[in-house]
């Protein structure tokens, strides 16, 4: 081959292409991710340093936003604190040098439980629900199709707060307000339009003959959908179920109106927690942390399915 | 394996119609193949033997049993589609064993094990049985989609253009296979497809289907040496006969309006034949040669003998041996 035909291909991108996308990538990123550590920075720094001026980058860290956010605690005088035994614990320690003693759990971790329940158990729900009818849609002459598809879809697109009111006094009646039961079928009606949807595709490009031959092969619909396309549907179950738990996880608007106590997740839960004299921003910066946690394992463990979801159509077959 | 009837069979979608009132009885052990071209009803009239359509009208009788209202599981037939027929997810042996494995059968997996060992020997597939289906080469992916079905021992095989995917030399290597383990088998197989070497070379009859209704059917031979219409009569042959009007020959029998000539009609010569045409263009394609020639503005291609030379520009003469008459309708005219 001679030097004239070994030119650059016109389609790979070339070297400076490919750094100047590159650092553009790493850019936004940095752009993004400046909100979230400046959120783990502050959980821990102490309420001092978290509401200094100019902002502090560099300070002595301290646990002590982690320990308001688990604890309640209350101001005693010096005299009492000093008749009592020695500190039960970093956060005792750390409560007594503010002349306070810890006087029991925050409502944190049961609020955390809630949102994990409720966020996981509409999304299982919300998945289940979509790949069946997303299989209906894509397999069988169902009448109207077109326009139901659209009557799913236009479910969300109004603001939930319009809806708010009418679902608030529903459920006053039937008794599902501030259970756990009525947020997971609150945020699975709202999920399962988008899981319908994005499933529809992902099983559209599963070719029918696959269910046909099993089919054949004596296996019925049923088994035929269980054995041949759930498998081939997991990058689009994973990446749908992905979809459907971020939004259940960061919910707000309903959480707030139709949860108070028993039922409500740490959304509502988290910006609220009062320190003495204001918002205890190192606490509130902590439960934030410790909100991401769930949500970057779930993706961390579906990641690999996830790249593939998000691109699809474009990188399949 | 066992005798399947096909009675007056339609399926329209929508306003198309797919196949029309089909019928056509397929012999125990016998293998008969569908040629036509693309949108023909090939394979839906395949697909209605299976149950994955269902009739509008017309009844399916697999071994004397009606089964035009039964679902495809229950009616003992195998199928082996174009392409899609591996499960991506599963290794060549769990994609052999799957039908075995179907929850009505209960084969037990000692037998299984069997089974698919001897199949995959059959096909020369038996060292990858534990690959993924997607790493096999497109040969051997459909060696497997054809074991799938062979595991079992249905009353019918329903194949659908199996080897179209393929290159044309595996394609060759196949055919003869498959043909092979046909016959050894003693297998019943509806084979669709639209390539007339596969359907001459393996099938005992051929149906030729056009617009959705069976044309004729009959041995590979009376389909090409009878076609009972110009559309039959095209379909088979290479290259493809010539249809010209049979006022440019003298002799036509009454009601003639078109001749037939396949190569094997035409005799060529340098001069002494009844019509003369111009050669406009010569294919070499080593052991003979596509003769292009002009006869009176109408274009007729037939073979040679690439020692006569003959090349752009020269004038030949044509003679017509025992050609076919149609008439103005394109249906056969005795000659």
């Amino acid at each position: 081959m001679t030097s004239a035909t070994a030119a650059h291909s016109v389609v790979e991108p070339t070297t400076a292409t490919r750094r100047f996308a590159g650092s553009l990538v790493v850019l936004y990123a940095i752009i993004t991710m400046i909100p979230l550590a400046w959120i783990m920075l502050t959980a821990f720094k102490s309420p001092d340093d978290a509401i200094s001026y100019p902002p502090k980058v560099m300070f002595k860290p301290s646990l002590e936003g982690f320990c308001n956010l688990f604890t309640t605690r209350s101001r005693q005088t010096p005299e009492f604190i000093r008749s009592l035994g020695p500190p039960q614990g970093l956060c005792d320690s750390i409560a007594r040098s503010r002349n306070m003693v810890v006087a029991g759990p925050s409502n944190y971790v049961p609020r955390f439980i809630n949102s994990l329940i409720i966020a996981f158990g509409s999304t299982v729900l919300a998945v289940a629900l979509g790949t069946l009818s997303a299989y209906g849609f894509s397999r069988f002459r169902v009448p109207l199709k077109d326009d139901l598809l659209f009557f799913i879809l236009s479910t969300r697109m109004m603001p939930p707060i319009a809806v708010a009111i009418p679902i608030y006094l529903m459920y006053r009646t039937i008794g599902l307000s501030d259970t756990r039961l009525g947020m997971i079928l609150l945020y699975t009606s709202v999920n399962v339009s988008l899981a319908v949807w994005l499933l529809k595709g992902f099983i559209d490009e599963i070719p029918r003959e696959y269910e046909e031959a099993a089919m054949i092969d004596g296996y019925t619909r049923f088994q035929a959908f269980v054995k041949v396309v759930l498998p081939q549907a997991t990058t689009g179950i994973a990446a749908t179920a992905i979809f459907c738990l971020i939004f259940a996880w960061n919910e707000y608007a309903f959480a707030v109106l139709l949860t108070s106590g028993n039922a409500q997740t740490a959304p509502p839960f988290i910006p609220i927690i009062i320190g003495e004299g204001g918002q205890d921003w190192p606490a509130v910066a902590a439960g934030t942390t410790l909100f991401l946690v769930p949500i970057v394992v779930f993706t961390v463990l579906l990641r690999k399915h996830l790249l593939r979801g998000i691109t699809f159509g474009a990188v399949r077959k | 394996m066992a005798e399947v009837e096909i009675n007056a069979v339609s399926k329209a979608f929508g306003k198309t119609q797919a196949v029309s009132d089909l019928s056509l009885t397929i012999g125990d052990g016998e293998f008969v193949a569908l040629l036509g071209p693309t949108g023909a009803g090939k394979t839906t009239a395949l697909r209605l033997v299976a149950g994955l359509e269902q009739p509008d009208t017309g009844s399916i009788r697999i071994d004397g049993r009606d089964v035009t209202g039964d679902a495809p599981a229950d009616r003992d037939v195998a199928f082996v589609f174009q392409q899609y027929s591996l499960y991506p997810h599963l290794t060549v042996f769990e994609n052999m064993a799957f039908a075995l494995r179907a929850p009505t059968r209960r084969v037990p997996e000692a037998d299984i094990r069997a089974k698919v060992q001897e199949v995959a020997r059959l096909l020369h597939i038996e060292t990858k049985l534990d690959n993924k289906a997607t790493q096999l080469s497109g040969g051997q992916m459909q060696r497997v989609a054809i074991g799938r079905a062979l595991v079992r021992s249905p009353s019918i095989y329903l194949m659908d253009e199996p080897l179209s995917s393929l290159d044309a030399k595996l394609r060759g290597e196949l055919r003869i296979e498959l043909k092979r383990i046909q016959v050894d088998l003693g297998a019943t197989i509806l084979y669709v497809t639209h390539d007339q070497t596969e359907a001459m070379t393996m099938a005992s009859r051929i149906g030729v289907i056009e617009g959705g209704r069976l044309m004729q059917i009959g041995s590979p031979r009376e389909i090409y040496e009878n076609p009972i219409n110009a559309h039959v009569a095209a379909r088979l042959g290479q290259p493809t006969i010539n249809l010209l009007p049979a006022t440019l020959f003298g002799g036509a029998p009454a009601g003639a309006e078109t001749v037939g000539a396949r190569t094997e009609h035409l005799a060529i010569a340098r001069g002494g034949g009844d019509v003369s045409a111009t050669v406009k263009r010569v294919e070499h394609l080593g052991d003979q040669s596509h003769l292009h020639l002009d006869l009176a503005g109408r274009p007729v291609v037939t073979l040679a003998d690439p020692e006569a030379g003959f090349g752009a520009g020269d004038v030949v003469s044509l003679r017509l041996n025992k050609p076919l008459f149609f008439d103005a309708r394109g249906w056969r005219v005795a000659a």
